[in-house]
């Protein structure tokens, strides 16, 4: 948890605006670093989480998670966590033995074609039971239900096409942070392409203006133009999309950011303290 | 400075009769007691050697065990091929597992080309260390008397270099012997040696790939590289150097076409790859002819699977290689991707300008600048100004004043 992306975004672990649709986009750039703020952020916020981690191990999240001061695996134990370890099922999947038919959950890995349905009827499942459960058990009562998914862009590469994942998006959508008022924050990446649209559809560009139209609101993080500098890390651009009335109300602020060993520091552009 | 090198390059072994006090370092033993790696000084990430020292240099002290290096082929392959080269004959000294896939040339001529290693830190260590202290009064006497305040300062050094060593080093003139080659194990995947049955089970993979996935698990399942796997025996890392990977001849016509048909096949693989390498102990250097793939966007999703990516650029057969400028480098190096596993903060490189060269034994990576300006001009410039200065002088001699040339 970085806390000044929590002033930046007026957020803390005590108040945060709920059925918000986060999304994390990077170009050139790495994003990533920003999961891990919104996974700390909301574990700290006693809420429950479904952590969709495509891109790495748990023992990578877990690290990183430690060092930010929360701990994955005592939130997993308690049941605050749900974490799908993407590159685990994957393996029983990718390379298919006779006796264990592999999770459910991946199952787009064996045909892209029908797409992401079972991993949202994966997240739809466990979250709706778990609704069910906080009523009956009662013993700890965790806050709104919150969906992380790292990261989209994989699906892409792994064949599925870009509709089937922003039909996943919406339906996510539509369970986390309509019908039970909770968060959802997914990390898609762009590839280096720098925004070159001469007709041809790039999957992750296209994924990426279909997402942003879903979220209310957008990191979207980018390299330096003047390019590579070892203080600066890069800028984050942070735009907020409200409706309020009848028209939309955007608002946009760009930061420029560096990422430590335990955290990451933003600044408004020209103040680096390595420039001052 | 003879010193503290023979120190760190003696094995741990020996220095174990020094070490008597209770005080001891606070280690993972664990870790420690595979051969040929060590933890990393930033995240305690279990690193091991690529072979060259300057590459290590720049990957963070090595690669982290359980990840792929990516490096993008040259356009003739030759540079690419070295650093794989290195990697592999890096594996054979300290005694790692092998596993070779290549489609184009079978995986035993790429290990008989494999590089001599300079095992002199065995040798000389012995003939050094009685003579010590009488050498080293010696060496103060020879050596040369420069002012204190230069005393201090470090030596210019372009190539990369960390302070300690780890690794060993090649000479490429030469190839490995025989005979310390075989002692390795070593497991081939020689495509074309591979009967590939079709499994329609799943579209998105061909069958070459899915063939040396399946026996990549074999082997890792068999010989227990798993990390899961009970800790029975001592452990050991397992090497895996895949030669070529996209190319035509592994059945993937990524580098044919501009739309490729199964343009998912290699990003599933390594997908795959990186699942199978998270959970065990064993790396994977992967090479890809990259100059063959038009589509920029399917190069960058394939370097986001791996974890470090280096791109090399080959003056060869470019009009760069007879350029004054780069006269000193064989080709530029491009890091496409640091490493950030377990860390929130990759460790980023201070200079992204690199090029690399080949000397006549070793292959480096440098960090790249301009070569001093002696071109011809320059050098009849200041001739004419010396002879300038010289009538001058002779004029001030002479007792007449007012020259032009006095002006600066």
């Amino acid at each position: 948890m970085f806390t000044e992306l929590n002033s930046i975004l007026n957020t803390t672990p005590d108040s945060f605006t709920q059925g918000e649709f986060v999304l994390l986009s990077d170009r050139q750039s790495d994003a990533s670093f920003l999961i891990h703020h919104f996974l700390s952020l909301y574990l700290r916020a006693r809420c429950r989480v479904w952590f969709v981690g495509l891109v790495q191990s748990f023992n990578h999240y877990s690290a990183i998670s430690q060092r930010l001061g929360v701990s994955l695996t005592q939130a997993k134990e308690k049941g605050q966590l749900v974490f799908l370890e993407g590159l685990k099922e994957s393996l029983s999947v990718l390379i298919p033995e006779d006796t264990d038919p592999g999770s459910q959950a991946m199952d787009f890995l064996r045909d892209p074609a029908v797409g992401l349905k079972s991993l949202y009827e994966f997240v739809r499942s466990s979250a709706t039971s778990s609704a069910v459960g906080k009523h009956e058990e009662a013993e700890e009562k965790w806050g709104p239900p919150v969906l992380l998914v790292d990261d989209l862009s994989v699906l892409l590469s792994l064949g599925v096409s870009v509709g089937a994942v922003l039909d996943f998006s919406h339906y996510c959508r539509a369970t986390v942070c309509s019908q039970l008022q909770g968060n959802m924050v997914m990390l898609s990446r762009c590839d280096g392409g720098e925004e070159e649209d001469d007709g041809d559809d790039e999957g992750s560009e296209r994924l990426l203006k279909g997402l942003t139209h879903q979220c209310s609101l957008t990191l979207h993080v980018q390299g330096l133009p003047t390019g590579y500098c070892r203080d600066i890390h890069g800028q984050v651009e942070v735009c907020w999309r409200r409706r309020q009335g009848d028209g939309h109300h955007t608002q946009k602020k760009l930061f420029q950011y560096k990422v430590h060993d335990k955290g990451a520091s933003f600044f408004a552009p020209g103040t680096s303290s390595a420039v001052l | 400075m003879a010193a503290p090198m023979s120190a760190v390059g003696k094995p741990s072994a020996e220095r174990s009769p020094f070490n008597t006090t209770s005080f001891q370092k606070k280690t993972r033993t664990k870790l420690i007691s595979i051969p040929g790696t060590r933890p990393s000084v930033q995240n305690g990430q279990l690193l091991v050697s690529t072979g060259v020292t300057s590459l290590d240099y720049l990957l963070g002290g090595g690669l982290a065990v359980g990840t792929v290096l990516l490096i993008e082929e040259d356009r003739y392959d030759s540079y690419s091929r070295m650093i794989l080269k290195y990697f592999l004959a890096e594996g054979v000294v300290c005694r790692h597992e092998l596993f070779v896939a290549a489609a184009q040339d079978n995986p035993d001529d790429i290990l008989q080309e494999l590089p001599a290693p300079i095992l002199d830190d065995i040798a000389i260590h012995k003939p050094v260390e009685q003579p010590r202290l009488s050498c080293e009064p010696q060496d103060s006497l020879d050596a040369m008397k420069i002012a204190w305040r230069y005393q201090n300062l470090p030596k210019v050094q372009s190539a990369l270099a960390s302070s300690s060593r780890f690794g060993h080093y090649y000479d490429v003139s030469k190839t490995m012997e025989p005979e310390i080659r075989q002692a390795a194990k070593c497991h081939h995947f020689y495509l074309p040696e591979h009967p590939t049955q079709s499994s329609p089970a799943h579209s998105t993979m061909l069958e070459s790939y899915s063939a040396l996935l399946k026996s990549l698990q074999e082997v890792i399942n068999r010989e227990g590289f798993d990390v899961a796997a009970p800790m029975s025996k001592s452990r050991n890392i397992l090497r895996i150097g895949l030669h070529s990977l996209g190319s035509a001849l592994w059945g993937d016509d990524l580098s044919c076409h501009d739309n490729p048909k199964n343009g998912h096949a290699l990003t599933t693989f390594l997908y795959g790859l990186r699942a199978l390498l998270r959970s065990s102990l064993s790396v994977a250097v992967v090479t890809l002819p990259s100059h063959l793939i038009q589509d920029r966007a399917l190069m960058g999703s394939i370097t986001r699977l791996c974890d470090n990516a280096i791109a090399l650029e080959s003056f060869k057969g470019s009009e760069r290689e007879t350029n004054p400028l780069y006269k000193d480098y064989h080709g530029l190096l491009h890091v496409r991707q640091v490493p950030h596993l377990n860390c929130l903060a990759s460790k980023l490189p201070d200079h992204k300008d690199l090029a690399f060269k080949l000397k006549r034994k070793q292959f480096s990576i440098e960090r790249l600048h301009l070569p001093p300006d002696l071109s011809e001009t320059v050098s009849r410039v200041s001739r004419g100004e010396l002879a300038g200065a010289a009538t001058v002088a002779s004029a001030c001699g002479s007792g007449s004043s007012g020259n032009k040339h006095l002006d600066f």
